[in-house]
């Protein structure tokens, strides 16, 4: 007998884990996006601590 | 005879895929808070940068799918005597409600924090105070207390737009004010049109709504007054910063359209209601939904307008 493997249970499985894995990398480039928007925006500027450094 | 199991976590058939997480979110609520949380960003006298304006929105929208998951968590029990929700994760066995808590509460501190790091501090903090209002205000509060439950609930869908004018501005002018007062008027005669179409949902699930605690008559008394004031406020609306020439002729044609089908429901009884299945409240529900999406639209022409020197009353 052999061993069913693509069972619907492990395609809703495998379309979260895509959907998770997708979300977190979107979020990566959102946040990597963003800090270059406010780094090289013209009021950027850098903390006080650092800056004396 | 014993049944002998190795594993006892094993996942039953109904287990949930990505699209059930997603369902949890109620998209069809966070599509109307994308727009309209759009909309306030692009009427507000600000320029943002277009990838900064892109995640305030989306972290709105994702406050708003918090805000869902949370309330499809709080109201697991009211969702599976309803005909209109007992299909949704929890009540249908896809989702527990534990993870519902879970997800809520963790994307409603991503979207506050990442609204506050993306557009300013205010903008993050009131859609905290919306996360809140609509969890704890509406949900565990208003809804299974009073008649005026969808009456001040509404506030919660009406913040979205005046959210989107503070991430770009950091400050509240009577504009985004408006727009709150239009989505917050237009929220009773939107949802008192459903109640009384879907007839004993409310009542099976013991929801004190309008129809339920004060009969279906006084529900289309309701309607036309809050439409009449709807229109009011819309009109008046038209001769605010946010309004122009394009504005009042979307308002003065959805607002005779909208009046007109309050009328129509003020004058039916139930037997004419029940002749051909709620006809006219159908078609009234449907066409509040239209008579926002014409506003909000007409708000956002006179935005863009603006820069060409057309938009607004000069």
């Amino acid at each position: 007998m052999s061993i069913k493997v693509t069972h619907d249970l492990h395609r809703r499985r495998f379309t979260r884990n895509v959907g998770v894995g997708l979300l977190l990398v979107a979020f990566i480039v959102l946040i990597f996006g963003l800090t270059m928007v406010k780094v090289t925006s013209s009021g950027f500027m850098m903390p006080t601590s650092e800056a004396m450094e | 005879m014993s049944d002998i199991s190795y594993n006892t976590n094993v996942p039953h058939e109904d287990e949930a895929g990505f699209g059930d997480y997603f369902a949890l979110l109620k998209p069809r609520v966070m599509s109307l808070v994308v727009f309209t949380a759009f909309v306030g960003l692009m009427a507000a006298p600000a320029a943002v940068h277009p990838l900064v304006g892109f995640a305030s929105i989306l972290f709105i929208a994702v406050g708003g799918g918090a805000s869902g998951a949370l309330n499809m968590w709080w109201d697991a029990d009211i969702d599976a005597v309803m005909r209109r929700t007992r299909n949704r994760p929890i009540p249908s066995g896809k989702i527990e409600a534990g993870e519902a808590l879970g997800l809520g509460l963790a994307l409603a501190a991503i979207s506050v924090v990442m609204l506050w790091l993306a557009s300013n501090v205010y903008a993050g903090a009131f859609l905290a105070f919306t996360i809140f209002f609509y969890v704890v205000i509406y949900s565990m509060w208003l809804k299974r207390s009073t008649p005026h439950n969808i009456v001040i609930g509404g506030a919660a869908g009406a913040f979205p737009p005046a959210i989107g004018w503070v991430a770009a501005t950091g400050s509240l002018t009577v504009e985004p004010l408006l727009m709150f007062a239009l989505i917050f008027i237009w929220t009773p005669p939107h949802f008192w049109a459903l109640a009384l179409f879907m007839r004993s949902d409310y009542d099976d699930a013991g929801v004190p709504m309008l129809t339920v605690t004060h009969g279906r008559r006084t529900t289309r008394v309701h309607i036309l007054a809050y439409t009449a004031l709807l229109a009011i406020l819309s009109l008046g609306a038209a001769f605010s910063g946010l309004g122009g020439p394009v504005y009042l002729a979307v308002a003065v044609v959805m607002n005779l359209l909208f009046l007109h089908g309050a009328v129509k429901i003020w004058r039916r009884d139930e037997v004419a209601s029940e002749a051909d299945d709620f006809a006219v409240e159908r078609r009234f529900f449907k066409l509040s939904l239209l008579y926002l999406f014409a506003h909000f639209s007409a708000i956002l022409i006179e935005a863009l307008l603006k820069p060409y020197g057309l938009g607004g009353w000069g």
